[in-house]
Protein backbone atom coordinates (compact mmCIF):
# COMPACT_ATOMS: atom_id res chain seq x y z
CA UNK A 1 0.00 0.00 0.00
CA UNK A 2 1.45 3.35 -1.00
CA UNK A 3 1.56 6.48 1.12
CA UNK A 4 -1.43 7.83 -0.76
CA UNK A 5 -3.62 4.90 0.26
CA UNK A 6 -2.49 5.36 3.89
CA UNK A 7 -3.35 9.06 3.72
CA UNK A 8 -6.72 8.21 2.24
CA UNK A 9 -7.55 5.93 5.15
CA UNK A 10 -6.38 8.55 7.63
CA UNK A 11 -8.80 11.03 6.11
CA UNK A 12 -11.77 8.77 5.44
CA UNK A 13 -12.17 7.34 8.91
CA UNK A 14 -15.36 5.95 10.39
CA UNK A 15 -15.99 9.23 12.25
CA UNK A 16 -16.20 11.04 8.90
CA UNK A 17 -18.55 8.45 7.40
CA UNK A 18 -20.70 8.47 10.53
CA UNK A 19 -21.10 12.25 10.55
CA UNK A 20 -21.68 12.29 6.78
CA UNK A 21 -24.44 9.69 6.99
CA UNK A 22 -26.02 11.11 10.13
CA UNK A 23 -25.00 14.73 10.48
CA UNK A 24 -25.59 16.07 14.01
CA UNK A 25 -27.57 19.25 14.58
CA UNK A 26 -28.73 19.24 10.99
CA UNK A 27 -31.66 21.65 11.20
CA UNK A 28 -32.46 25.35 11.14
CA UNK A 29 -32.41 26.96 14.58
CA UNK A 30 -35.46 29.20 15.18
CA UNK A 31 -33.87 30.67 18.33
CA UNK A 32 -30.64 31.57 16.50
CA UNK A 33 -29.42 35.13 16.91
CA UNK A 34 -26.37 34.62 14.70
CA UNK A 35 -26.20 32.92 11.34
CA UNK A 36 -24.12 33.02 8.18
CA UNK A 37 -23.99 31.36 4.78
CA UNK A 38 -20.97 29.57 3.37
CA UNK A 39 -20.39 28.70 -0.25
CA UNK A 40 -17.61 26.96 -2.09
CA UNK A 41 -18.45 27.66 -5.74
CA UNK A 42 -15.75 25.32 -6.98
CA UNK A 43 -17.40 22.32 -5.29
CA UNK A 44 -20.94 23.61 -5.11
CA UNK A 45 -20.81 23.09 -1.35
CA UNK A 46 -23.27 25.34 0.43
CA UNK A 47 -24.27 25.64 4.05
CA UNK A 48 -25.85 27.90 6.65
CA UNK A 49 -24.57 27.90 10.22
CA UNK A 50 -26.91 28.96 13.05
CA UNK A 51 -25.84 29.99 16.54
CA UNK A 52 -27.83 30.87 19.61
CA UNK A 53 -25.56 33.02 21.75
CA UNK A 54 -26.61 34.12 25.26
CA UNK A 55 -24.46 35.89 27.85
CA UNK A 56 -21.40 35.34 25.69
CA UNK A 57 -21.98 31.60 25.51
CA UNK A 58 -22.91 29.53 22.43
CA UNK A 59 -26.00 27.80 23.84
CA UNK A 60 -26.95 25.99 20.65
CA UNK A 61 -25.59 25.53 17.17
CA UNK A 62 -26.80 23.85 14.00
CA UNK A 63 -26.37 23.81 10.22
CA UNK A 64 -28.15 22.96 6.98
CA UNK A 65 -26.75 22.60 3.47
CA UNK A 66 -25.13 20.13 1.17
CA UNK A 67 -21.61 19.11 0.32
CA UNK A 68 -19.09 16.33 0.21
CA UNK A 69 -18.42 13.94 3.09
CA UNK A 70 -15.53 16.05 4.37
CA UNK A 71 -17.45 19.32 4.46
CA UNK A 72 -20.58 17.71 5.93
CA UNK A 73 -18.65 15.85 8.63
CA UNK A 74 -16.63 18.96 9.44
CA UNK A 75 -19.80 21.03 9.91
CA UNK A 76 -21.43 18.31 11.98
CA UNK A 77 -18.41 17.88 14.26
CA UNK A 78 -18.12 21.65 14.58
CA UNK A 79 -21.69 22.15 15.77
CA UNK A 80 -21.07 19.56 18.49
CA UNK A 81 -17.73 21.07 19.50
CA UNK A 82 -18.86 24.67 19.97
CA UNK A 83 -21.99 24.06 22.03
CA UNK A 84 -21.71 25.40 25.56
CA UNK A 85 -18.43 27.22 24.90
CA UNK A 86 -17.85 30.94 25.50
CA UNK A 87 -17.62 32.93 22.27
CA UNK A 88 -13.96 33.81 22.89
CA UNK A 89 -13.14 30.13 23.25
CA UNK A 90 -15.01 29.29 20.04
CA UNK A 91 -13.00 31.92 18.21
CA UNK A 92 -9.79 30.44 19.61
CA UNK A 93 -10.96 27.00 18.51
CA UNK A 94 -11.66 28.37 15.00
CA UNK A 95 -8.09 29.69 14.79
CA UNK A 96 -6.62 26.42 16.05
CA UNK A 97 -8.71 24.24 13.73
CA UNK A 98 -7.79 26.47 10.81
CA UNK A 99 -4.11 26.12 11.73
CA UNK A 100 -4.48 22.35 12.15
CA UNK A 101 -6.07 21.93 8.71
CA UNK A 102 -3.85 24.26 6.76
CA UNK A 103 -0.47 24.15 8.50
CA UNK A 104 -0.54 21.13 10.80
CA UNK A 105 -0.68 20.29 14.48
CA UNK A 106 2.45 22.24 15.36
CA UNK A 107 0.86 25.50 14.20
CA UNK A 108 -1.99 25.18 16.72
CA UNK A 109 -1.91 25.85 20.47
CA UNK A 110 0.10 22.93 21.94
CA UNK A 111 -2.33 22.77 24.85
CA UNK A 112 -5.33 22.38 22.54
CA UNK A 113 -7.17 19.07 22.85
CA UNK A 114 -8.96 18.67 19.52
CA UNK A 115 -10.82 15.57 20.56
CA UNK A 116 -12.90 14.17 17.69
CA UNK A 117 -11.92 17.13 15.49
CA UNK A 118 -8.45 15.61 15.20
CA UNK A 119 -9.82 13.37 12.42
CA UNK A 120 -10.13 16.41 10.14
CA UNK A 121 -6.35 16.90 10.16
CA UNK A 122 -6.16 14.15 7.52
CA UNK A 123 -7.06 16.71 4.82
CA UNK A 124 -3.59 18.25 5.08
CA UNK A 125 -2.36 15.57 2.68
CA UNK A 126 -5.05 16.56 0.16
CA UNK A 127 -4.50 20.24 -0.67
CA UNK A 128 -7.48 20.27 -3.03
CA UNK A 129 -9.76 19.20 -0.18
CA UNK A 130 -8.65 21.53 2.63
CA UNK A 131 -11.29 24.07 1.64
CA UNK A 132 -13.99 21.41 2.07
CA UNK A 133 -13.04 21.00 5.72
CA UNK A 134 -12.59 24.72 6.46
CA UNK A 135 -15.83 26.01 4.88
CA UNK A 136 -18.02 25.40 7.94
CA UNK A 137 -15.45 27.01 10.22
CA UNK A 138 -15.13 30.17 8.13
CA UNK A 139 -18.91 30.36 8.11
CA UNK A 140 -18.98 29.94 11.90
CA UNK A 141 -16.48 32.77 12.26
CA UNK A 142 -18.59 35.01 10.01
CA UNK A 143 -21.70 34.18 12.03
CA UNK A 144 -19.94 35.17 15.26
CA UNK A 145 -18.48 38.44 14.01
CA UNK A 146 -21.78 39.35 12.34
CA UNK A 147 -20.23 39.32 8.87
CA UNK A 148 -23.10 39.24 6.39
CA UNK A 149 -21.00 38.41 3.37
CA UNK A 150 -21.20 34.75 2.39
CA UNK A 151 -18.07 32.90 3.49
CA UNK A 152 -16.10 31.47 0.62
CA UNK A 153 -13.37 28.89 0.50
CA UNK A 154 -11.82 28.16 -2.85
CA UNK B 1 -10.39 -7.77 -19.73
CA UNK B 2 -13.92 -8.29 -20.97
CA UNK B 3 -14.94 -7.28 -24.45
CA UNK B 4 -18.35 -5.68 -24.74
CA UNK B 5 -20.87 -8.49 -25.05
CA UNK B 6 -22.67 -7.00 -28.03
CA UNK B 7 -21.06 -8.71 -31.03
CA UNK B 8 -21.87 -5.66 -33.13
CA UNK B 9 -19.88 -3.36 -30.85
CA UNK B 10 -16.64 -1.96 -32.19
CA UNK B 11 -13.41 -2.69 -30.40
CA UNK B 12 -10.66 -0.19 -29.62
CA UNK B 13 -8.10 -0.12 -32.42
CA UNK B 14 -5.32 2.14 -31.16
CA UNK B 15 -2.46 1.38 -28.79
CA UNK B 16 -0.46 4.59 -28.59
CA UNK B 17 0.25 5.13 -24.90
CA UNK B 18 3.95 4.52 -25.54
CA UNK B 19 4.08 7.76 -27.56
CA UNK B 20 3.23 9.74 -24.40
CA UNK B 21 6.09 9.80 -21.87
CA UNK B 22 3.97 10.85 -18.87
CA UNK B 23 1.73 7.80 -19.20
CA UNK B 24 4.58 5.51 -18.17
CA UNK B 25 5.01 7.23 -14.80
CA UNK B 26 3.27 5.44 -11.95
CA UNK B 27 0.90 7.46 -9.75
CA UNK B 28 0.75 6.67 -6.02
CA UNK B 29 2.37 3.32 -6.84
CA UNK B 30 -0.33 2.50 -9.37
CA UNK B 31 -0.47 2.49 -13.16
CA UNK B 32 -1.79 5.90 -14.20
CA UNK B 33 -5.23 5.77 -15.82
CA UNK B 34 -5.50 9.29 -17.19
CA UNK B 35 -9.16 10.00 -17.85
CA UNK B 36 -9.17 13.79 -17.63
CA UNK B 37 -8.65 14.56 -21.30
CA UNK B 38 -11.55 16.99 -21.33
CA UNK B 39 -9.52 19.22 -18.99
CA UNK B 40 -6.26 18.78 -20.87
CA UNK B 41 -4.56 16.06 -22.87
CA UNK B 42 -1.09 14.61 -22.39
CA UNK B 43 1.57 15.37 -24.97
CA UNK B 44 3.30 12.92 -27.28
CA UNK B 45 7.10 12.95 -27.43
CA UNK B 46 6.81 14.46 -30.93
CA UNK B 47 5.16 17.59 -29.51
CA UNK B 48 7.51 17.93 -26.54
CA UNK B 49 10.44 17.53 -28.92
CA UNK B 50 9.06 20.06 -31.43
CA UNK B 51 8.83 22.74 -28.75
CA UNK B 52 12.28 21.91 -27.35
CA UNK B 53 13.81 21.76 -30.84
CA UNK B 54 12.50 25.23 -31.65
CA UNK B 55 14.26 26.68 -28.61
CA UNK B 56 17.40 24.63 -29.26
CA UNK B 57 17.73 25.31 -32.96
CA UNK B 58 15.41 27.99 -34.31
CA UNK B 59 14.54 30.54 -31.62
CA UNK B 60 14.22 34.16 -32.73
CA UNK B 61 11.44 36.71 -32.90
CA UNK B 62 9.26 36.70 -35.99
CA UNK B 63 8.26 39.29 -38.60
CA UNK B 64 11.05 41.71 -37.77
CA UNK B 65 14.51 40.38 -38.26
CA UNK B 66 16.62 40.45 -41.36
CA UNK B 67 18.85 37.83 -39.83
CA UNK B 68 18.50 34.21 -40.83
CA UNK B 69 17.15 32.86 -37.54
CA UNK B 70 14.33 35.40 -37.52
CA UNK B 71 13.35 34.53 -41.06
CA UNK B 72 13.55 30.84 -40.22
CA UNK B 73 11.33 31.27 -37.11
CA UNK B 74 8.87 33.31 -39.20
CA UNK B 75 8.69 30.52 -41.77
CA UNK B 76 8.02 27.94 -39.06
CA UNK B 77 5.33 30.14 -37.49
CA UNK B 78 3.64 30.79 -40.83
CA UNK B 79 3.93 27.08 -41.57
CA UNK B 80 2.10 26.34 -38.32
CA UNK B 81 -0.69 28.65 -39.43
CA UNK B 82 -0.96 26.77 -42.72
CA UNK B 83 -1.12 23.50 -40.78
CA UNK B 84 -4.07 24.81 -38.73
CA UNK B 85 -5.72 26.05 -41.92
CA UNK B 86 -5.53 22.58 -43.50
CA UNK B 87 -6.60 20.96 -40.23
CA UNK B 88 -9.86 22.94 -40.16
CA UNK B 89 -10.14 23.03 -43.97
CA UNK B 90 -10.27 26.82 -43.92
CA UNK B 91 -10.19 28.42 -47.36
CA UNK B 92 -7.22 30.67 -46.57
CA UNK B 93 -4.34 30.80 -44.10
CA UNK B 94 -5.13 34.41 -43.16
CA UNK B 95 -8.43 33.18 -41.72
CA UNK B 96 -6.47 31.60 -38.85
CA UNK B 97 -5.61 33.84 -35.87
CA UNK B 98 -3.37 32.38 -33.18
CA UNK B 99 -4.66 33.04 -29.66
CA UNK B 100 -3.88 31.86 -26.13
CA UNK B 101 -6.69 29.35 -26.50
CA UNK B 102 -10.43 29.01 -26.97
CA UNK B 103 -11.23 31.52 -24.24
CA UNK B 104 -9.17 34.27 -25.83
CA UNK B 105 -10.55 33.43 -29.27
CA UNK B 106 -14.13 33.88 -28.03
CA UNK B 107 -13.25 37.09 -26.21
CA UNK B 108 -11.66 38.37 -29.41
CA UNK B 109 -14.90 37.82 -31.33
CA UNK B 110 -16.98 39.30 -28.51
CA UNK B 111 -14.91 42.47 -28.34
CA UNK B 112 -13.90 42.93 -31.96
CA UNK B 113 -16.94 41.64 -33.82
CA UNK B 114 -19.63 42.02 -31.15
CA UNK B 115 -18.92 45.22 -29.30
CA UNK B 116 -18.91 47.59 -32.28
CA UNK B 117 -21.93 45.98 -33.95
CA UNK B 118 -24.35 45.02 -31.20
CA UNK B 119 -27.00 47.46 -30.01
CA UNK B 120 -29.62 47.50 -27.27
CA UNK B 121 -32.17 44.76 -27.80
CA UNK B 122 -29.97 42.69 -30.14
CA UNK B 123 -29.96 39.04 -29.17
CA UNK B 124 -27.08 36.62 -28.67
CA UNK B 125 -28.26 33.02 -28.72
CA UNK B 126 -26.34 30.39 -26.81
CA UNK B 127 -27.24 27.24 -24.88
CA UNK B 128 -27.52 25.98 -21.32
CA UNK B 129 -24.65 23.55 -21.95
CA UNK B 130 -22.03 26.21 -22.74
CA UNK B 131 -18.73 26.32 -20.90
CA UNK B 132 -18.31 29.53 -18.91
CA UNK B 133 -15.87 30.71 -21.58
CA UNK B 134 -18.74 30.80 -24.08
CA UNK B 135 -21.06 32.60 -21.64
CA UNK B 136 -19.10 35.23 -19.74
CA UNK B 137 -17.52 37.02 -22.76
CA UNK B 138 -21.06 37.51 -24.11
CA UNK B 139 -22.35 38.73 -20.76
CA UNK B 140 -19.56 41.33 -20.78
CA UNK B 141 -20.43 42.49 -24.30
CA UNK B 142 -24.12 42.60 -23.32
CA UNK B 143 -23.26 44.97 -20.48
CA UNK B 144 -21.29 47.12 -22.91
CA UNK B 145 -23.91 47.24 -25.66
CA UNK B 146 -27.32 46.52 -24.15
CA UNK B 147 -27.63 43.30 -26.15
CA UNK B 148 -29.36 40.41 -24.39
CA UNK B 149 -28.64 36.68 -24.04
CA UNK B 150 -31.17 34.05 -25.12
CA UNK B 151 -30.58 30.50 -23.97
CA UNK B 152 -31.43 27.28 -25.82
CA UNK B 153 -32.59 24.75 -23.21
CA UNK B 154 -31.19 21.24 -22.83
CA UNK B 155 -33.36 18.11 -22.70
CA UNK B 156 -33.09 15.48 -19.97
CA UNK B 157 -30.81 13.28 -22.09
CA UNK B 158 -28.37 16.16 -22.65
CA UNK B 159 -29.39 17.06 -26.19
CA UNK B 160 -30.32 20.57 -27.21
CA UNK B 161 -34.03 21.27 -27.46
CA UNK B 162 -34.07 21.92 -31.21
CA UNK B 163 -37.72 22.98 -31.25
CA UNK B 164 -36.90 25.64 -28.68
CA UNK B 165 -33.88 26.65 -30.77
CA UNK B 166 -36.14 27.24 -33.77
CA UNK B 167 -38.46 29.32 -31.62
CA UNK B 168 -35.64 31.42 -30.15
CA UNK B 169 -34.10 32.29 -33.51
CA UNK B 170 -35.61 35.57 -34.55
CA UNK B 171 -35.24 38.92 -36.27
CA UNK B 172 -33.14 40.24 -33.41
CA UNK B 173 -30.76 37.27 -33.29
CA UNK B 174 -27.39 38.67 -34.29
CA UNK B 175 -25.16 35.82 -33.16
CA UNK B 176 -25.40 32.13 -32.37
CA UNK B 177 -22.56 31.03 -30.06
CA UNK B 178 -22.73 27.28 -29.62
CA UNK B 179 -20.44 24.51 -28.45
CA UNK B 180 -19.64 21.76 -30.92
CA UNK B 181 -19.26 19.17 -28.14
CA UNK B 182 -20.40 19.63 -24.53
CA UNK B 183 -17.44 19.36 -22.15
CA UNK B 184 -19.68 18.19 -19.31
CA UNK B 185 -22.02 15.80 -21.14
CA UNK B 186 -20.24 14.80 -24.34
CA UNK B 187 -23.24 15.77 -26.48
CA UNK B 188 -22.27 16.43 -30.13
CA UNK B 189 -24.45 19.27 -31.37
CA UNK B 190 -25.75 19.49 -34.96
CA UNK B 191 -23.69 22.62 -35.62
CA UNK B 192 -23.97 22.51 -39.43
CA UNK B 193 -27.76 22.44 -39.33
CA UNK B 194 -27.85 25.10 -36.61
CA UNK B 195 -25.51 27.29 -38.64
CA UNK B 196 -27.71 26.97 -41.71
CA UNK B 197 -30.80 27.98 -39.76
CA UNK B 198 -29.04 30.86 -38.02
CA UNK B 199 -27.74 32.13 -41.36
CA UNK B 200 -31.28 32.04 -42.75
CA UNK B 201 -32.13 34.58 -40.05
CA UNK B 202 -29.07 36.67 -40.92
CA UNK B 203 -27.17 35.78 -37.73
CA UNK B 204 -23.45 35.17 -37.46
CA UNK B 205 -22.32 31.84 -35.96
CA UNK B 206 -19.44 31.05 -33.60
CA UNK B 207 -18.72 27.42 -32.79
CA UNK B 208 -16.70 26.54 -29.66
CA UNK B 209 -14.66 23.58 -30.83
CA UNK B 210 -12.53 23.08 -27.69
CA UNK B 211 -13.93 19.58 -27.03
CA UNK B 212 -14.38 18.59 -30.67
CA UNK B 213 -11.14 18.96 -32.61
CA UNK B 214 -9.27 16.10 -30.92
CA UNK B 215 -12.06 13.60 -31.44
CA UNK B 216 -13.48 14.04 -34.94
CA UNK B 217 -12.48 15.65 -38.22
CA UNK B 218 -13.65 19.28 -38.37
CA UNK B 219 -14.33 21.09 -41.65
CA UNK B 220 -15.30 24.71 -41.07
CA UNK B 221 -16.47 25.14 -44.66
CA UNK B 222 -18.75 22.11 -44.39
CA UNK B 223 -20.15 23.42 -41.08
CA UNK B 224 -20.46 26.83 -42.70
CA UNK B 225 -19.82 28.72 -39.46
CA UNK B 226 -18.31 32.19 -39.37
CA UNK B 227 -16.01 31.59 -36.41
CA UNK B 228 -14.55 28.42 -34.93
CA UNK B 229 -12.37 28.40 -31.80
CA UNK B 230 -10.16 25.71 -30.28
CA UNK B 231 -7.27 25.20 -27.84
CA UNK B 232 -4.00 23.44 -28.51
CA UNK B 233 -3.75 21.76 -25.12
CA UNK B 234 -6.90 19.71 -25.59
CA UNK B 235 -5.45 18.49 -28.90
CA UNK B 236 -2.25 16.94 -27.49
CA UNK B 237 -0.49 20.29 -28.00
CA UNK B 238 0.92 22.79 -25.49
CA UNK B 239 -1.00 25.08 -23.17
CA UNK B 240 -1.14 28.78 -23.95
CA UNK B 241 -1.86 28.47 -27.66
CA UNK B 242 -5.02 27.99 -29.68
CA UNK B 243 -6.63 29.39 -32.75
CA UNK B 244 -9.61 31.28 -34.04
CA UNK B 245 -10.91 30.60 -37.52
CA UNK B 246 -12.79 33.61 -38.88
CA UNK B 247 -14.22 34.03 -42.34
CA UNK B 248 -12.00 36.49 -44.22
CA UNK B 249 -14.98 38.69 -45.08
CA UNK B 250 -15.74 39.21 -41.38
CA UNK B 251 -12.17 39.48 -40.08
CA UNK B 252 -11.42 42.17 -42.69
CA UNK B 253 -14.01 44.51 -41.16
CA UNK B 254 -13.18 43.85 -37.53
CA UNK B 255 -11.12 46.41 -35.59
CA UNK B 256 -8.15 45.39 -33.45
CA UNK B 257 -9.01 44.45 -29.88
CA UNK B 258 -5.51 44.65 -28.45
CA UNK B 259 -2.87 47.15 -29.51
CA UNK B 260 0.85 46.66 -29.71
CA UNK B 261 3.68 45.56 -31.89
CA UNK B 262 3.17 43.23 -34.81
CA UNK B 263 -0.44 44.32 -35.37
CA UNK B 264 0.26 47.69 -36.98
CA UNK B 265 1.20 48.89 -40.44
CA UNK B 266 2.49 52.32 -39.43
CA UNK B 267 2.44 54.15 -36.12
CA UNK B 268 2.40 57.91 -35.75
CA UNK B 269 0.99 59.98 -32.92
CA UNK B 270 -1.63 61.49 -35.22
CA UNK B 271 -2.46 58.37 -37.22
CA UNK B 272 -1.76 54.68 -36.70
CA UNK B 273 -2.82 52.18 -39.32
CA UNK B 274 -3.34 48.52 -38.71
CA UNK B 275 -2.07 45.40 -40.36
CA UNK B 276 -4.54 43.18 -42.20
CA UNK B 277 -5.79 39.97 -40.57
CA UNK B 278 -4.49 37.80 -39.04
CA UNK B 279 -1.64 40.06 -37.78
CA UNK B 280 -4.18 42.72 -36.79
CA UNK B 281 -5.35 40.36 -34.04
CA UNK B 282 -1.96 39.14 -32.87
CA UNK B 283 -0.52 42.09 -30.93
CA UNK B 284 2.86 41.50 -29.34
CA UNK B 285 5.22 38.59 -29.69
CA UNK B 286 3.02 35.53 -29.96
CA UNK B 287 3.57 32.08 -28.48
CA UNK B 288 5.87 31.13 -31.35
CA UNK B 289 7.14 27.86 -29.92
CA UNK B 290 3.61 26.97 -28.83
CA UNK B 291 2.20 27.50 -32.33
CA UNK B 292 4.95 25.34 -33.81
CA UNK B 293 4.35 22.61 -31.24
CA UNK B 294 0.60 22.87 -31.91
CA UNK B 295 1.35 22.17 -35.57
CA UNK B 296 3.37 19.14 -34.46
CA UNK B 297 0.35 17.96 -32.45
CA UNK B 298 -1.87 18.35 -35.50
CA UNK B 299 0.66 16.40 -37.57
CA UNK B 300 0.62 13.68 -34.91
CA UNK B 301 -3.18 13.49 -34.75
CA UNK B 302 -3.48 13.49 -38.53
CA UNK B 303 -0.78 10.84 -38.76
CA UNK B 304 -2.92 8.60 -36.56
CA UNK B 305 -6.01 9.70 -38.46
CA UNK B 306 -9.05 11.40 -36.96
CA UNK B 307 -11.36 8.78 -38.45
CA UNK B 308 -9.47 6.04 -36.60
CA UNK B 309 -9.34 8.10 -33.40
CA UNK B 310 -13.09 8.53 -33.65
CA UNK B 311 -13.70 4.79 -34.08
CA UNK B 312 -11.35 3.99 -31.18
CA UNK B 313 -12.92 6.49 -28.79
CA UNK B 314 -16.46 5.52 -29.72
CA UNK B 315 -15.61 1.90 -28.92
CA UNK B 316 -14.23 2.99 -25.53
CA UNK B 317 -17.26 5.20 -24.91
CA UNK B 318 -19.54 2.27 -25.66
CA UNK B 319 -17.58 -0.03 -23.34
CA UNK B 320 -17.42 2.57 -20.58
CA UNK B 321 -21.11 3.42 -20.85
CA UNK B 322 -22.06 -0.24 -20.41
CA UNK B 323 -19.55 -0.79 -17.61
CA UNK B 324 -20.74 2.23 -15.61
CA UNK B 325 -24.41 1.47 -16.23
CA UNK B 326 -23.81 -2.03 -14.84
CA UNK B 327 -22.65 -0.68 -11.45
CA UNK B 328 -25.58 -0.43 -9.02
CA UNK B 329 -25.90 3.12 -7.75
CA UNK B 330 -24.19 4.76 -10.74
CA UNK B 331 -26.18 7.15 -12.90
CA UNK B 332 -24.91 8.60 -16.18
CA UNK B 333 -25.60 12.28 -16.82
CA UNK B 334 -25.75 12.98 -20.56
CA UNK B 335 -27.02 10.17 -22.73
CA UNK B 336 -27.39 11.93 -26.06
CA UNK B 337 -27.57 9.85 -29.20
CA UNK B 338 -24.43 11.45 -30.61
CA UNK B 339 -21.70 11.73 -28.01
CA UNK B 340 -17.96 12.26 -27.87
CA UNK B 341 -15.87 10.28 -25.35
CA UNK B 342 -17.16 11.88 -22.16
CA UNK B 343 -18.71 9.91 -19.30
CA UNK B 344 -20.30 12.19 -16.70
CA UNK B 345 -21.79 10.30 -13.79
CA UNK B 346 -23.00 10.32 -10.21
CA UNK B 347 -22.57 7.60 -7.61
CA UNK B 348 -25.35 7.32 -5.00
CA UNK B 349 -24.24 8.46 -1.56
CA UNK B 350 -20.78 9.61 -2.69
CA UNK B 351 -20.15 13.25 -3.53
CA UNK B 352 -18.15 13.73 -6.75
CA UNK B 353 -15.27 15.36 -4.84
CA UNK B 354 -14.96 12.44 -2.42
CA UNK B 355 -15.06 10.11 -5.41
CA UNK B 356 -12.35 12.10 -7.21
CA UNK B 357 -10.05 11.88 -4.17
CA UNK B 358 -10.58 8.14 -3.74
CA UNK B 359 -10.14 7.39 -7.45
CA UNK B 360 -6.94 9.43 -7.49
CA UNK B 361 -5.47 7.25 -4.75
CA UNK B 362 -6.13 4.32 -7.10
CA UNK B 363 -4.22 6.02 -9.92
CA UNK B 364 -7.38 7.02 -11.79
CA UNK B 365 -7.40 10.72 -12.74
CA UNK B 366 -10.86 12.13 -13.41
CA UNK B 367 -12.45 15.54 -13.02
CA UNK B 368 -15.03 16.17 -10.32
CA UNK B 369 -17.13 19.28 -10.09
CA UNK B 370 -19.18 21.61 -12.24
CA UNK B 371 -16.82 21.49 -15.24
CA UNK B 372 -17.08 25.27 -15.71
CA UNK B 373 -20.69 24.71 -16.73
CA UNK B 374 -22.60 25.90 -13.65
CA UNK B 375 -25.84 26.74 -15.51
CA UNK B 376 -25.91 23.19 -16.86
CA UNK B 377 -25.42 21.70 -13.37
CA UNK B 378 -28.22 23.95 -12.09
CA UNK B 379 -30.43 22.72 -14.93
CA UNK B 380 -29.87 19.13 -13.80
CA UNK B 381 -30.24 20.10 -10.13
CA UNK B 382 -26.83 18.73 -9.15
CA UNK B 383 -23.74 20.39 -7.63
CA UNK B 384 -21.47 18.63 -10.11
CA UNK B 385 -20.56 15.29 -11.57
CA UNK B 386 -17.60 12.97 -11.79
CA UNK B 387 -16.32 12.98 -15.35
CA UNK B 388 -14.13 10.50 -17.18
CA UNK B 389 -13.08 11.92 -20.54
CA UNK B 390 -11.29 9.84 -23.14
CA UNK B 391 -8.25 10.41 -25.31
CA UNK B 392 -6.66 8.50 -28.15
CA UNK B 393 -4.17 6.73 -25.82
CA UNK B 394 -6.82 5.32 -23.49
CA UNK B 395 -7.66 1.65 -23.58
CA UNK B 396 -10.04 -0.80 -21.97
CA UNK B 397 -7.60 -1.17 -19.05
CA UNK B 398 -8.18 2.49 -18.11
CA UNK B 399 -11.93 1.96 -17.99
CA UNK B 400 -11.51 -1.28 -16.04
CA UNK B 401 -9.37 0.66 -13.55
CA UNK B 402 -12.12 3.29 -13.31
CA UNK B 403 -14.77 0.67 -12.60
CA UNK B 404 -12.59 -1.10 -10.02
CA UNK B 405 -11.89 2.22 -8.28
CA UNK B 406 -15.60 3.10 -8.16
CA UNK B 407 -16.26 -0.29 -6.52
CA UNK B 408 -13.52 0.52 -4.03
CA UNK B 409 -15.10 3.88 -3.22
CA UNK B 410 -18.48 2.23 -2.73
CA UNK B 411 -16.88 -0.28 -0.36
CA UNK B 412 -15.21 2.50 1.60
CA UNK B 413 -18.46 4.46 1.84
CA UNK B 414 -20.47 1.34 2.59
CA UNK B 415 -22.68 1.90 -0.44
CA UNK B 416 -21.65 -1.17 -2.43
CA UNK B 417 -24.60 -2.72 -4.16
CA UNK B 418 -26.31 0.60 -4.63
CA UNK B 419 -27.83 0.90 -1.17
CA UNK B 420 -27.40 4.61 -0.77
CA UNK B 421 -26.52 5.16 2.85
CA UNK B 422 -25.54 8.75 2.27
CA UNK B 423 -27.52 11.42 3.97
CA UNK B 424 -29.59 11.93 0.85
CA UNK B 425 -28.83 15.61 0.69
CA UNK B 426 -26.62 15.27 -2.35
CA UNK B 427 -28.37 14.37 -5.57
Amino acid sequence: MSGMQDSLRELYQEVIFDHNRNPRNYRPLPAANHHADGHNPLCGDQLTVYLQVEDGIVRDSSFVGHGCAISTASASLMTEAVKGKPVAEVEALFRDVHALLTEGREAADPARDFGKLEVLSGVKEFPARVKCATLAWHTLHNALVGEHETAHTE
Amino acid sequence: MNAPCDPGAQTPILDLAADFPILSRPLHGRRLAYLDNGATTQKPAAVIEAEARFYRESNANIHRGVHWLSQHATELYDGARATVQRFLNAARADEIVFTRGTTEAINLVAQSWGRPRLAAGDEILLSTMEHHSNIVPWQLVCEQTGAVLKVIPVRDNGELDMAAFAGLLGERTRLLAITHVSNALGTVNPVAEMTRRAHEMGAVVLVDGAQAVAHQAVDVQAIGCDFYAFSGHKLYGPTGVGALYGRAELLRHMPPWQGGGDMIRTVAFDNTTFAPPPQRFEAGTPNIAGAIALAAAIDYVQGVGLARIHVHEQALLDYGTRALAAIPGVRLVGTAERKAGILSFLVDGIHPHDLGTILDAEGVAIRAGHHCAMPLMTRFGIPGTARASLGLYNGLADLDALVAAIHKAQELFGTRGGTASGNGRVA
